[in-house]
């Protein structure tokens, strides 16, 4: 398979009074069609910045990305976005919700086929019977269940998850992973999943990018995680790699991750203050 | 404080009843024109009593002089909104707008109603008899839309970051992202801001008649102070009063119903 998303020479660089604060930097990553790809990294290490800028909703200070043969420039929505938060605009119906996407996207289609669109893609994600509810009627994993949906349902080229399950207990957790690989693996979209949770890595991903500690974050090390597919969690803890993969990872986080890997580094990166990042992963 | 039955009830009469009784010992002690209670109920009672009557231009039933001032608060105050609406949702999204705006407002917002009358006469002076009017409308609505203007921007301030994402991952139009996120975001904000314009409204009716002549419950006050009748200026208080109260208390439950929301 070829090269479907190319990330090549990425940084973002805010200028600060005291000289340019540099957050991430020649971030340079190739994901093939279908691939699932997790960044994992410490928190404030940039991983958020990357998708941001990949999502369109954060500026490329220097290098680009190529999604699908061409340039990336601004937001849109060829690329569905799962936020840590739902965001979920708490005035309309989860179907409204995934309603205003659709409408975006699929504009030539008649009625009937988007209402079609939209109650597909809620049930398929477990709120067959909810789906007229408004946000605040639901639970904090049905409402991520929505915000689920409505990436899926734009039919995007490109996924893009931001700590999805963040902010989810983990019972709930573990079903919204399954949910999710579930859709991946039938819709076949390549995906840039960012999280800090090791095990969620290693279920949902084909490879693991590591991410070495900001400022001036940038690929550590790439793992690939060779489990077969379809996967389901019992099978894939109870492999002969997994525990071996676990360590690997957990390891380079708390010891190879403070290495940088290229020294030819003159740049003297202000540290900025975890409150002045415009989105800290 | 312990609640008992009925308190919601006796503790409000017991209120009145306190004023009352404040207002007859003024009246005995240091306040000798001013009208008694039971003197000012007796003079009101025609007025109350009939509260529709027509007899004469400026001798009319207490709630066709409201009715008056109500309509003529209800077309001051929807200019209001509408000037001031759009107003604050260009503060709220232009820093730039703001920057050039905001110092002239914040100096504009102090200004009396009794001084924008004067100038609100001259400006409609070619308009002839419909001059006190439109004066009238003009005072009403650049005194009332303040709190419109700054709370719909405070409202457009405060949209999350998250609702804004979601309009730009979607790549909403400019017209869909105002209607579908950027004004029900900030609706909660903009009934503050029309609760509070309807009140001062309100307020500037009164001033608004007396000045102008006008029939409604301001001029009328004005009027029987010149005729030397004190007890109709306490008629017209309280029921401009618990107009404005009534008034209020709508406009809560609406604004309540955009809270939930």
């Amino acid at each position: 398979m070829s090269t479907y998303v190319e990330l090549s020479k990425l940084a973002k660089i805010y200028p600060t009074p005291k000289g340019n604060a540099v957050i991430v930097r020649d971030f340079n990553l190739k994901i093939q069609q279908g691939e699932f790809i997790t960044l994992i990294g410490h928190s404030g290490c940039g991983k958020s910045t990357v998708l941001s800028m990949l999502a369109g909703l954060s500026d490329i200070s220097e290098g680009g990305i190529i999604l699908a043969g061409r340039e990336l420039s601004g937001a849109g929505p060829d690329r569905g976005v799962v936020f840590q938060s739902p965001s979920l605009l708490p005035w309309m119906t989860a179907y409204e919700n995934v309603m205003l996407g659709v409408e975006q996207v699929f504009f030539t289609a008649s009625k009937a086929e988007r209402a079609e669109i939209v109650e597909y893609y809620l049930t398929v994600v477990g709120l067959g019977d909810s789906m007229h509810k408004k946000p605040a009627e639901l639970s904090q994993g049905m409402r991520q269940r929505v915000g689920i949906a409505r990436a899926f349902a734009l039919k995007p080229k490109m996924l893009l998850l931001d700590e999805p399950f963040g902010m989810l207990d983990s019972l709930t957790r573990y079903e919204l992973q399954q949910v999710l690989i579930e859709l991946w693996r039938k819709n076949k979209i390549t995906a840039l999943m960012v999280t800090h949770d090791v095990d969620e890595a290693l279920f949902l991903s084909d490879r693991i990018v590591c991410m070495t500690d900001g400022p001036a974050a940038e690929v550590g090390e790439i793992m690939t995680v060779n489990f077969p597919r379809p996967r389901e969690r019992k099978a894939v803890m109870e492999h002969p790699d997994y525990y071996q993969l676990r360590e690997q990872l957990i390891e380079f986080l708390e010891v190879r991750a403070h290495r940088k890997p290229s020294s030819a580094a003159p740049l003297k990166p202000i540290v900025p203050s975890e409150k002045n990042l415009i989105n800290p992963a | 404080m312990k609640s008992f039955k009925f308190d919601w009830l006796v503790l409000p009469l017991i209120g009145v009843a306190v004023v009352l009784l404040l207002w007859q010992a003024s009246c005995a002690t240091w306040a000798k024109d001013l009208p008694t209670p039971a003197k000012t109920w007796e003079i009101s009672k025609p007025y109350i009593m009939e509260p529709f009557a027509k007899r004469g231009e400026m001798d009319q039933g207490i709630l066709r002089f409201t009715w008056y001032s109500l309509i003529l608060v209800a077309k001051g105050y929807f200019l209001a909104l509408v000037i001031g609406t759009p107003i604050g949702f260009f503060l709220g999204l232009s820093k730039t707008f703001t920057k050039a705006f905001d110092p002239i407002i914040q100096v504009l917002r102090p200004v009396s109603p009794l001084a924008w009358l004067p100038l609100g006469l001259v400006l409609f002076m070619g308009a002839g008899k419909n001059a006190s009017e439109l004066g009238a409308l003009f005072t009403i609505a650049i005194c009332s839309m303040w709190p419109t203007v700054l709370n719909t921007a405070v409202g457009v301030r405060a949209i999350p970051q998250d609702y804004l994402n979601v309009a730009k991952v979607l790549k909403l139009s400019r017209t869909k992202t105002l209607f579908k996120v950027l004004i029900p975001a900030s609706l909660p904000y903009m009934f503050t801001g029309f609760r509070l314009s309807l009140g001062i409204a309100w307020l500037v009716i009164v001033a608004a008649e007396m000045l102008t002549g006008r029939p409604g419950v301001g001029g009328f006050l004005w009027q029987e102070y010149n005729a030397l009748i004190y007890e109709h200026i306490i008629l017209c208080i309280v029921t401009i009063g618990v107009v404005g109260f009534i008034l209020d208390r709508l406009m809560s439950l609406v604004e309540k119903k955009f809270k939930t929301a």
